[in-house]
């Protein structure tokens, strides 16, 4: 498949912040990719230099194999940013026909309208607007000029359980339309059920880059804490364990089976009281993935 | 494999068509703006000119004349750093340069709207301050000098609307409105167009044969047959000076602030 956009060995630097530490990355065209990561991983940095609204420090970006400053790179790319205003004194679809006029082949205003729920809205203002509204107008700009490639930084961010669940639903309507779809998150749940490929970033570098259903696997669901006097890190061995934190008596563990783990330690004859199992977060999630890493 | 871009891109004339509208609603919906750079200077006119509109400043000129050649350029240059100072200077504090940054949209076509929009704020401000004065203040000038005034009026608008942005790329959203206001109303009374100059304290009679509003309001005022220190000639060429230097500012301050958000 053709290489819609593309990092090579890119960094970026600010100040002395190490934002992203040599980053390559081939996003193909039809590809439908989640950027998954943790605050200040650096997922919004390397959208930025995707679309050509930060430079690398060193290393590439490119758009279609142009620089993202090229307009024929643009045009063929819709945006929804994470931190971006709009007129507030404008009616909703005043502001989608004034997107559709800079694409050659936009899609209808009403189509774009429908594709962000705003049917009702179309005549208020942006300022009338809710906050999930008003997210839902920047997707709607997205997608107006019909474009091959959408980019979208958090999307949900800041959206309730159900609005984060229909917003990833219209964003899969689009992206069934064939088109390829680069979103970030720090939901896992999200990439799951949108991307058919997640690339993991943390501190600045990409530590995975698998399908849904392989990152998952590596990921520790569970997070199991309890007190034990008598257990040693040579009770743990063999265990499907990724990680272990052990200060003085308290110990937590991440692990995708806790149930097996328990039974093999009660069986030991460890010795534990206080016992918590709840689900990992993705910090978590990520030691694990991180370690996973280090040790094959 | 790299896809080879061979992209139609979207027609400007339509682009441009669509911003310049945009950018209109986005100034005529805010009556702080559309309303006072409409209502001012006719008020001002309505305070100050009417009362002695009759009366000659000069032999052969009317009050009423020369003070609506004063509140026409008054009215211009506010729409003109006003409109831009304070629109860009709110674009940047809410961030819609960024997304405007990441469409197709070529800047020039935002910039050229923007100016378009400006001259046509200025040239309606106008339209409600000609028949005011017409009316309200009797003002008699013949076809020509109306004429000469509006177009000299709105040619020489140009070097403030660098000026407004200039002064938008600057300062804060929230300072432009102050910062405007300091430069602004004490420049247009010094440079005479409330009160005569010669009513002005001497030091500032000192420098304002030196400030921008000077040479346009001189403009105004030769346009309806009132004499003038200069020739318009000189008039124009300060005036474009002027216009270079405030461009050249704004020019920088843009390149300053391209500087700190997109590298």
């Amino acid at each position: 498949m053709p290489v819609a956009a593309q990092l090579i060995e890119a960094t970026k630097k600010y100040g002395s912040i190490e934002a992203l530490r040599g980053v390559s990355l081939e996003i193909e065209l039809g590809d439908v990719v989640a950027m998954l990561g943790p605050n200040g991983a650096g997922k919004t940095t390397s959208i930025s230099l995707l679309l050509g609204l930060r430079k690398p420090t060193s290393g590439k970006a490119l758009l279609f194999g142009l620089s993202p400053y090229h307009l024929d790179a643009r045009t063929r790319v819709g945006v929804m940013l994470q931190e971006s205003g709009i007129p507030a004194m404008l009616k909703v679809r005043e502001i989608v026909d004034l997107f559709r006029s800079y694409y050659p082949k936009p899609m209808s205003s009403d189509r774009a309208i429908a594709m962000a729920g705003l049917e009702e809205k179309a005549g208020a203002l942006v300022k009338e607007l809710s906050g999930g509204q008003r997210q839902r107008l920047y997707f709607a700009l997205a997608v107006c000029g019909d474009p091959e490639v959408l980019f979208l930084d958090e999307p949900t961010v800041g959206m309730d359980v159900e609005g984060r669940r229909s917003f990833i639903e219209r964003i899969a309507e689009f992206a069934n339309l064939g088109r390829t779809v680069v979103l970030t998150t720090h939901y896992l749940e999200e990439a799951d059920q949108l991307a058919k490929r997640v690339v993991v970033i943390d501190r600045g570098v990409v530590i995975a880059d698998a399908s849904p259903q392989e990152i998952k696997s590596r990921v520790a669901g569970k997070r199991v804490r309890f007190k034990a006097g008598n257990l040693s890190e040579r009770d743990l061995e063999g265990l499907p364990v990724t990680t272990t934190t052990i200060t003085d008596h308290s110990v937590q563990l991440l692990t995708n089976q806790p149930e097996s783990v328990l039974r093999e330690l009660f069986r030991k004859g460890i010795d534990i009281s206080d016992l918590e199992v709840s689900g990992a977060d993705l910090e978590d999630a990520f030691i694990s993935l991180t370690s996973h890493q280090g040790t094959g | 494999m790299m896809a080879v871009a061979t992209v139609a891109r979207a027609p400007i004339l339509p682009m441009l068509v669509r911003q310049t509208g945009a950018e209109f609603l986005k100034l005529w919906r805010v009556p702080a703006f559309s309303i006072t750079s409409l209502v001012l200077p006719v008020m001002f006119y309505a305070f100050i000119g009417i009362g002695q509109s009759s009366q000659n400043i000069f032999p052969g000129v009317k009050f009423g004349s020369y003070f609506l050649a004063s509140m026409a350029v008054y009215a211009v240059a506010n729409v003109m750093i006003f409109s831009f100072g304070i629109s860009v200077a709110t674009e940047r504090g809410m961030k819609m340069d960024v997304l405007m940054r990441a469409t197709p949209m070529p800047p020039w076509v935002y910039l050229l709207s923007k100016c378009i929009t400006a001259l046509a704020f200025a040239g309606l401000t106008l339209v409600v301050l000609f028949p005011f004065a017409y009316i309200a203040g009797n003002v008699r000038i013949d076809a020509s000098e109306w004429a000469t005034l509006a177009y000299r009026v709105l040619l020489g608008s140009i070097p403030f609307i660098a000026l407004g942005f200039a002064i938008g790329y600057l300062s804060g959203p929230n300072s432009a409105v102050a910062v405007i206001n300091l430069i602004y109303l004490p420049t247009a009374f010094a440079s005479g167009l409330f009160f005569p100059k010669q009513l002005l304290p001497s030091f500032i009679q000192s420098i304002s044969p030196y400030l921008p509003l000077h040479f346009f309001g001189q403009l105004g005022w030769d346009a309806i047959g009132a004499p003038t220190d200069g020739n318009v000639t000189t008039d124009w060429i300060y005036l474009i000076g002027y216009g270079v230097a405030f461009f050249a500012l704004a020019l920088w301050a843009y390149r300053r602030e391209e500087g700190r958000k997109f590298s």
